[in-house]
């Protein structure tokens, strides 16, 4: 039989998908085998942190679960969270008095009197937003948003320039000084693809700080979001911010 | 050069170059962009895998069960059973892959006191002492187990 050019055109065609095919299934099976146990889908979570302010006992854990479990760089004192008190006074209630004594890592010492007005702690961290301004200023690519709601930032890819520093309204970015390029909470991604909650969620003596998939429908925090009065920080920004605060008084910002 | 190219031999060659500028550029950009830079969006898959593989450092309550049993049992009556033991004991990984590994020693005292010292920015509903007037600043430890800190339980 002789070969035609269509015939060696399809035959050839055939064996190259073939290859490829199962080149990449042979991959997928070589990789498997390591972690079999859980494979993390990218598609089937987006993550969401609920913050119960009215838990809050200003204690300090969870900013030292972040320091220690992430290594955050204490010269100088960086945050990827920490805890604010608000003191609101009743004679200037326009004006809150805001402090954050080294992020709150030592707690708080006592500065105000019962009935002098209201005074309240409010954790904060990355908001991990679905449209964050501090992705689309980045001139590189070193930061994004992944398919299941983590802003992450890309250390191999930042060149350092701070944009990101300056576009986030949250005031969750800094400059690490060891590597020179950006840092921020990354939603301990290393611990939620492995099925663990973040260091934070996991030591606060209260449960102040809960972690949310919401892909997943079986997720408490479904009900919660439905039943408590949820709000975000800075919402005229619509940034899509994902860390949804129970119990926030308007002054905060 | 003779006949009609004469008027656009200089274009010809500025089109050589330019199109000789394209290749470099596209050669070089093949050179150095990784293969996986937009699989998803504008930026490296890659650095995704590179985050998700930094290690741990908090064991989780989990792997501390596995072995310390008897200390969550002890908790479970109390309301301290959803604290979680790394809140006090600290990050424990280490410990949890290589039990020879030593667990640091933390002062009761500072460690009740974070949660349990009277300050006005701290939710009603939760149980706080002024130190000075409770127990004239000695230790918690003699009347409050941490495990299970009511009164009636054995230190």
């Amino acid at each position: 039989m002789e070969t035609t050019r269509r015939d060696f055109l399809m035959v050839g065609t055939k064996l190259l998908v073939m290859t490829a095919a199962t080149a990449s299934a042979l991959e997928r099976v070589l990789a498997g085998a390591a972690d079999a146990a859980a494979p993390y889908n990218t598609a089937d979570h987006w993550w969401a942190m609920l913050i119960d302010v009215e838990k809050c006992i200003g204690g300090g854990h969870c900013v030292r679960a972040c320091k220690t479990e992430n290594d955050v760089v204490d010269e100088p004192m960086y945050f990827r969270t920490w805890v604010e008190r608000y003191h609101i006074d009743m004679s200037d209630p326009d004006h809150p008095v805001v402090d954050s004594p080294d992020g709150g890592i030592n707690g708080f010492s006592e500065k105000y009197a019962e009935g002098d007005g209201k005074t309240f702690f409010v954790p904060k961290l990355c908001n991990h937003c679905a449209d964050s301004p501090c992705t689309q200023v980045c001139p590189v690519g070193a930061t994004f948003r992944t398919n299941d709601g983590v802003v992450l930032i890309d250390k191999d890819y930042c060149v350092g320039c701070r944009y990101c520093v300056q576009a986030c309204p949250y005031g969750c970015r800094y400059l690490d000084p060891r590597s020179h390029t950006a840092d921020k909470c990354t939603l301990c991604y290393h611990r939620l693809t492995r099925g663990m909650v973040p260091a934070c969620v996991e030591v606060c003596p209260t449960g102040a700080r809960q972690i949310a998939d919401l892909k997943n429908p079986n997720d408490p925090a479904h009900e919660y979001l439905r039943t408590h009065k949820i709000q975000v920080l800075k919402p005229q920004m619509a940034t899509g911010a994902k860390v949804y605060y129970n119990g926030l008084d308007g002054a905060v910002r | 050069m003779q006949g009609p190219l004469k008027d656009v031999e200089h274009l010809i060659r500025l089109s050589a170059l330019f199109a000789a500028g394209l290749l470099l550029f596209a050669v070089a950009r093949a050179q150095f962009v990784p293969d996986d830079f937009g699989q998803y969006g504008h930026y490296r898959a890659g650095a995704i895998a590179d985050v998700a593989a930094k290690p741990m450092v908090y064991a989780g309550r989990a792997r501390c069960t596995e072995c310390h049993e008897d200390e969550v049992n002890e908790a479970a009556p109390s309301r301290h059973k959803v604290i979680a033991c790394e809140t006090c004991h600290g990050a424990l990984l280490k410990h949890a892959d290589d039990p020879e590994v030593a667990v640091p020693k933390a002062d009761a005292q500072t460690l009740c006191l974070r949660c349990h010292a009277a300050n006005t920015g701290k939710p009603s509903h939760q149980p706080t002492v002024v130190a000075k007037d409770h127990s004239d600043e000695d230790s918690c430890v003699p009347c409050h187990q941490a495990h299970d800190p009511r009164m009636d339980q054995e230190p």
